[in-house]
């Protein structure tokens, strides 16, 4: 019996060593003629731990991190295929209590089946929704999905339900699925992490999506930063549609959804929805006017669902294990969890997945353990870049779409930026705006020139000129209320948040707002 | 030269037939010969019946694209607000002592800040130590 070791593939383990140490454990293995099965999973998101390596035992899996190549010898020695202890033990995996307090449902897969191995989706619950899926009517599926309160997790926190059946009511000879996968905030990652480590979820959850809505065709625009993505995803829709869980006929119910990857090309603004419909049609990635709303001429001037990565991949477990059972997660208006993602300047960064109304003190401290750097934290950005700074004081506000709303916040993709008291918070409003000129994609004057004129004014305000705040301020109206999408209306959010909080940066201490 | 304009006619002949084909086509231009030559618009213009301003419109707009070869190796270094807070400006001045460095926004290693990218392959907690042996290996 040969043992399995778990060695994880998700770029950012990769990025720290995880393929030298796997050729190391597959090396040593063999010297000392023991039999082991190397499987290469995905990432449980402890990244402070990895590269993470799991070995099965008789008591479940066993974790050892962070190793390095040098260690392996040692591990072997101390016989750890088989549990045996070391200083790099940290007993059973999901003991460890950052993983052990998280609710999984969107990541129940993701860290412990080989992502490629359709067996191990299917003995993991994988296609259990689809199953049902295939015996409802579309209204039936929009139903289900309606009552279970899921919201668009790609940051807008549009209501799922609501935008499919949009699509299913609307007339047309064809109809189109698109996933967001264009994950362009500073500060994420579940995305990337879901689509190397489960793609079968939200290949699943977009075929349930496409039965729903009467849509034919699938596309996942997918940013060209993630090539480790493309390449899984790419693969896992060949090994579905072999499998006959995509193309003509799917699960014996006649219907056919066709799905292909498209890669994007570096441009933020693609990740808004319309300029990613233009983007896939080939086109500059220009946002569009809305109405007309893409749910009724999107993607070649067809209806179109397009939904985030995460919200698709939590589709399946919704569809398994019914609405009533996701609605029972989370608080208020925004229902089941959401996966955060704890980045920047912290001691225990990684993919912490928690019900609605968990707090950022709790993931702050209790999850992430402070900062990296050991310095006391100053200021945390949620949301990504067009999200807003927290002071200490906000800290304990329940994170819930309509809580945060109310402090002129946003959890946005559920992206979490920690940063220390060295953090200038002038400097990051100026390079809000600066990200914003540099992004934009032209198309309305709020935020082509409206983030130029913020970074010269951010510039004369560094530079000591306190009577620019007021004209800071005028424009920064201008774009929140003028500007066509999220980006120019949205980079107020992080300019103002800091100098509201934070006044003392910008030379204006005793002048806090609300 | 007409190597490579005949390599290009074949690519967009092959991609061609996809709805929205220019973003795949430029991608498979670039991933094959490091660049999109800028005598590509035409050929591509030509064959997807669209105008060579729109050709050259799209290479222009998305910072991915590019029409001369990259220094080698490639090194991009994530400057977004997660590196920023774990010392990516100071990684940035130190790289560029040395070579030269294409800024990208965010290569989602925002929980192992700083992050880089050499040719394609990630790197993570960059120090300005760990900066130069990976170059040193990349070299070798």
């Amino acid at each position: 019996m040969s043992v399995p070791i778990y060695v994880p593939v998700d770029s950012a383990a990769l990025a720290l060593g995880a393929d030298e140490v796997a050729s190391a454990i597959a090396g040593e293995a063999q010297k000392r003629g023991i039999a082991i099965r190397l499987v290469r999973n995905g990432s449980r998101g402890m990244f402070w731990l990895e590269p993470l390596v799991e070995v099965e035992t008789q008591q479940g899996r066993i974790a050892y991190g962070p190793v390095g190549p040098g260690d392996v010898k040692g591990l072997f020695d101390a016989g750890f295929e088989s549990g045996g202890s070391h200083d790099l033990s940290l007993g059973p995996t999901e003991e460890i209590p950052y993983l052990k307090k998280q609710e999984r449902l969107t990541f129940a897969r993701v860290g412990i089946i080989d992502p490629l191995s359709l067996e191990d989706y299917l003995a993991c619950a994988g296609y259990q929704g689809l199953r049902r899926a295939v015996s409802l009517s579309p209204a039936g599926i929009v139903q289900e999905i309606t009552e279970s309160g899921l919201r668009g997790r790609g940051g807008a926190a549009f209501p799922t339900g609501i935008k499919w059946n949009t699509v299913l009511q609307a007339e047309a000879d064809r109809k189109y699925v698109v996933c967001n996968a264009d994950e362009g905030d500073s500060g994420t990652f579940a995305d990337r992490m879901l689509m190397e480590g489960d793609p079968y979820s939200l290949i699943e959850g977009m075929t349930i999506a496409a039965l729903a809505v009467g849509a034919t065709q699938g596309y996942i625009y997918v940013r060209s930063e993630y090539p480790h993505a493309v390449a899984t995803l790419n693969r896992a829709i060949s090994i579905a549609k072999d499998a006959g869980y995509l193309g003509s006929d799917i699960l014996g119910s006649g219907k056919s959804f066709e799905l292909e990857v498209r890669k994007a090309a570096g441009a933020y603004v693609c990740g808004e929805e319309t300029a990613m419909l233009e983007s896939i049609e080939g086109k500059r990635g220009i946002v569009r006017a809305k109405p007309p709303l893409p749910a009724l001429y999107g993607l070649f001037g067809k209806p179109t669902a397009i939904n985030n990565v995460i919200s698709l991949a939590t589709v399946p477990v919704i569809m398994a294990r019914g609405a009533e059972f996701y609605r029972h997660y989370g608080m208020g208006r925004s229902r089941g969890t959401l996966p955060f993602q704890l980045a920047g300047n912290i001691k225990r960064g990684g993919l912490v997945e928690k019900a609605f109304g968990v707090t950022l003190r709790e993931m702050l401290y209790d999850f992430g353990g402070g900062t990296a750097s050991g310095l006391p934290v100053r200021a945390v950005q949620v949301g990504g870049p067009l999200g807003s700074y927290l002071p200490d004081s906000q800290w304990d506000v329940a994170m819930d779409y309509e809580e945060y709303s109310a402090i002129f916040a946003v959890l946005g993709h559920g992206g979490i930026v920690v940063h220390d008291e060295t953090a200038d918070l002038a400097r990051l409003a100026r390079y809000a705006m600066d990200f914003c000129a540099i992004e934009s994609c032209g198309k309305c004057t709020p935020c082509r020139i409206g983030s130029v004129r913020g970074v010269e004014v951010m510039d004369r305000i560094i530079a000591g000129e306190r009577n620019q705040i007021g004209l800071l301020r005028e424009l920064c109206d201008t774009m929140l209320y003028g500007s066509m999408c999220a980006m120019g209306g949205m980079t107020p959010y992080p300019v103002l948040s800091a100098l509201n909080h934070f006044p003392e940066d910008f030379g204006v201490a005793g002048e806090r707002h609300a | 030269m007409k190597v490579s304009a005949d390599r290009i006619a074949d690519l967009a002949a092959r991609h061609g037939e996809k709805p929205g084909a220019l973003l795949p086509l430029l991608h498979a231009i670039q991933d094959e010969m490091g660049h999109i030559p800028p005598s590509a618009a035409g050929i591509i213009a030509k064959a997807l019946n669209l105008s060579s301003a729109e050709v050259r419109g799209v290479i222009s707009f998305y910072h991915h694209f590019r029409t001369e070869p990259s220094s080698s190796p490639r090194v991009e270094i994530c400057c977004a607000e997660s590196c920023q807070s774990m010392g990516s400006e100071a990684l940035l001045a130190h790289a560029r002592k040395t070579c030269e460095v294409h800024p990208v926004y965010c290569l989602g290693l925002c929980a192992v800040s700083p992050a880089m990218m050499v040719d394609g392959k990630p790197h993570a907690r960059v120090t300005p130590e760990k900066f130069d042996s990976v170059m040193k290996k990349a070299a070798s």
